[in-house]
């Protein structure tokens, strides 16, 4: 299997749909003409040309809200944001139209829409430029949120989006899009809502989505190689529709779980899974959950403090410890 | 336009009865804007507008007795009582609501159009916003977008003179319309008491958008009799003289009757039987709005996602609602 890196099976995903589908429409800042701001839009402008590859002006309210508008009468608009922390200029786009209007509308009116970048912090840009809105995002039904870790899955579930008929937050991150991983060259869904153990363990379960999932696997990595402990490994993919199903079932047979995220602790997306695993699986828990997030403050710039900031595999390791001891 | 009014004054007493919770927005006074502008308006033509959004439903063909519901909050409401008094839809008559948030309809608006324009369809869609949504950020991003991509979108502006109740001379700097010329764009200006001068005003830019893709802004001055909303007491920023003038002198149904009297295309009798009958239509609505029941509990996670509501299509898995 030929390896890719993240960008390019992102890439891969908006050429097979724009081929695919001729109501797909990729806008946003810098896609065409630049080749986008982290190349991931590259030579798409070439292949299909202006009125399938649109420049927007620096203006997200602007051109999301316009791409809203076109959704409902069935254009599919794969909106780039060049950083998902300009989400919040567009926030009453995004969360108040796009999350609403079927709903107020009684079901009469569907947005088939994407939206989609980078949404990471790590890399010195400080706190405008480091958000992590998956959480915050997947508080409003209406939406789906969907983040995910390895290019192949990048892959899978930007196609699934791109023909979901509800909106999807699908969120990137810079860290990653040069990365490869190996992925198929024959057509591929991943269905949204699927999560993915990505290393098999029995001693407790990490559960992580995004960055946070790479991380972990070089946790148990090493968790296995030196101290002898079994680490599972879930990857969510999606925040929501949430697999409940496959986090339950490594709850249940390994009896301890470590929750990561980049994101802040607060209301966090470790919170509603720890909410749920207590109430579905509390009988299987060995230990009370442990959970690693950024550390509660704004994104910081300073380089190697922000890499403390950030969950990263020595934390995971530590916590994973304790959590057996 | 009658009908507007009279639906308005109805909802107000059912309002007042406590059959209507939430805001109430009434159109009293402003009947000729929608009626007028819709008028003109094709198949391939669309409408968006803001939370005063009762009178353009009307216009747009709407039966009043989904409205009334709607307002009720009933399961036979347009849109089985989810949206409310702000959020009337009907798609299949090219109505794309009834907004809730200031100016954020405006760039749903453009990208109406920008799916009309891509197609190669030859339509426009109109963009209302009242006086207090100019001066949002969402509606000038809206405007250069329109005047870039050259859009068929005709912005319109409903000035009634107050935003809530701040008058447009402590809100708004320079001439509503006028800042088209910031973006290149036409624009215009007329009365909206007088059906026939917004018919006219708007025929050209409705045609040019539509027939050339070409955007504008068009203030049409109006006002309302009304309150900003029904909780709105109405006695602190205008005096009770100046909605009485207004009234008197340019109410937009008794211009438009007394013209058709002058033209004999009416007479008195005509005019008391439409009355009538649209006082029974009214009253008709709020019989049905009465009798028709509430959602189910259950309704509640139904028109959220178009997954779980067509789930033999369904694609995703996992848990969407959480309780």
């Amino acid at each position: 299997m030929p390896l890719l890196s993240y960008r390019e099976a992102i890439r891969h995903a908006l050429a097979e749909e724009l081929q695919r589908d001729p109501n797909v429409v990729v806008m946003g800042e810098e896609v065409g003409q630049f080749n986008g701001a982290y190349k991931v839009t590259e030579g798409l402008l070439e292949k299909f040309g202006p009125k399938r590859i649109v420049d927007t002006p620096i203006s997200e309210a602007g051109f999301v809200g316009l791409g809203i508008g076109a959704s409902m009468l069935g254009i599919r608009p794969v909106i780039e944001l060049m950083f998902w922390s300009f989400y919040a200029v567009a926030f009453d786009q995004i969360l108040n139209n796009a999350a609403n209007i079927r709903y107020m509308s009684g079901g009469q009116i569907h947005c088939p829409l994407v939206i989609r970048g980078p949404g990471n912090g790590g890399t010195n840009v400080g706190a405008t430029h480091s958000h992590t809105p998956e959480a915050i995002c997947a508080s409003h039904p209406g939406v789906k949120v969907v983040c995910p870790a390895t290019a192949y899955d990048a892959k899978g579930l930007l196609k699934s989006a791109i023909r979901d008929n509800d909106p999807v937050l699908f969120m990137e991150n810079t860290l990653l899009y040069g990365e490869k991983w190996e992925v198929p060259t024959e057509e591929y869904l991943i269905p949204l809502g699927l999560a993915d153990v990505k290393r098999p363990g029995t001693d407790l379960t990490i559960i992580a989505h995004g960055r946070a999932v790479v991380s972990s696997l070089a946790a148990a990595h090493t968790l296995e190689q030196d101290h002898g402990i079994s680490a599972e490994v879930v990857d969510l993919r999606s925040i929501r529709p949430l697999d409940e199903e496959t986090v339950l079932a490594s709850v249940r047979k390994t009896h301890r779980v470590l929750l990561v995220e980049e994101g802040k602790p607060f209301c966090g997306v470790g919170a509603q899974l720890a909410f749920m695993i207590q109430e579905a699986a509390f009988d299987d828990l060995d230990a009370p959950i442990r959970r690693i997030n950024s550390i509660d403050a704004p994104a910081i710039y300073s380089p190697p403090l922000e890499a403390q900031q950030l969950p990263d595999a020595g934390k995971i390791i530590q916590a994973a410890i304790e959590l057996l001891r | 336009m009658l009908l507007i009014r009279r639906f308005e004054e109805r909802s107000l007493r059912a309002y007042q009865a406590k059959k209507i919770g939430g805001f109430l927005h009434l159109y009293n006074g402003q009947e000729a804007v929608a009626v007028g502008c819709c008028s003109l308006l094709g198949d391939n033509d669309h409408v968006i507008t803001a939370y005063r959004d009762h009178g353009h439903a009307i216009a747009m063909g709407m039966d009043i007795k989904a409205l009334m519901a709607e307002l009720y909050g009933k399961a036979t409401g347009c849109s089985k009582g989810k949206g409310g008094s702000m959020h009337f839809f009907d798609p299949a008559r090219n109505f794309w609501g009834g907004h809730g948030i200031v100016g954020g309809q405006v760039p749903l608006g453009a990208g109406i159009a920008y799916a009309l324009k891509y197609r190669g369809i030859a339509g426009a869609c109109l963009a209302f916003m009242g006086d207090g949504a100019v001066n949002q950020g969402s509606v000038h991003e809206t405007y250069n977008l329109a005047a870039l991509w050259q859009l068929p979108v005709v912005f319109v502006i409903e000035n009634n003179g107050y935003s809530m109740g701040t008058s447009q001379a402590r809100s708004s700097a320079g001439e509503l319309s006028k800042r088209a010329e910031g973006y290149d764009m036409d624009w215009g200006i007329c009365g909206g008491h007088d059906i026939y001068e917004v018919r006219a005003c708007m025929a050209k830019f409705v045609a040019q958008a539509r027939d050339r893709s070409k955007p504008a802004i068009v203030e049409i001055d109006t006002y309302r009799y009304r309150g900003h909303s029904v909780a709105d007491p109405d006695n602190t920023y205008r005096t009770k003289a100046e909605v009485e003038e207004y009234r008197r002198s340019k109410d937009p149904i008794q211009v438009f009757r007394n013209a058709l009297l002058a033209e004999g295309v009416l007479d008195e009798i005509g005019a008391t039987a439409i009355d009538a009958a649209v006082r029974a239509e009214a009253e008709a609505a709020a019989e049905f709005a009465e009798a028709s029941p509430f959602p189910a509990v259950a309704d509640i996670t139904k028109d959220v996602y178009w997954e779980e509501d067509n789930p033999s299509e369904k694609q995703s898995r996992g848990r969407i609602f959480f309780g």
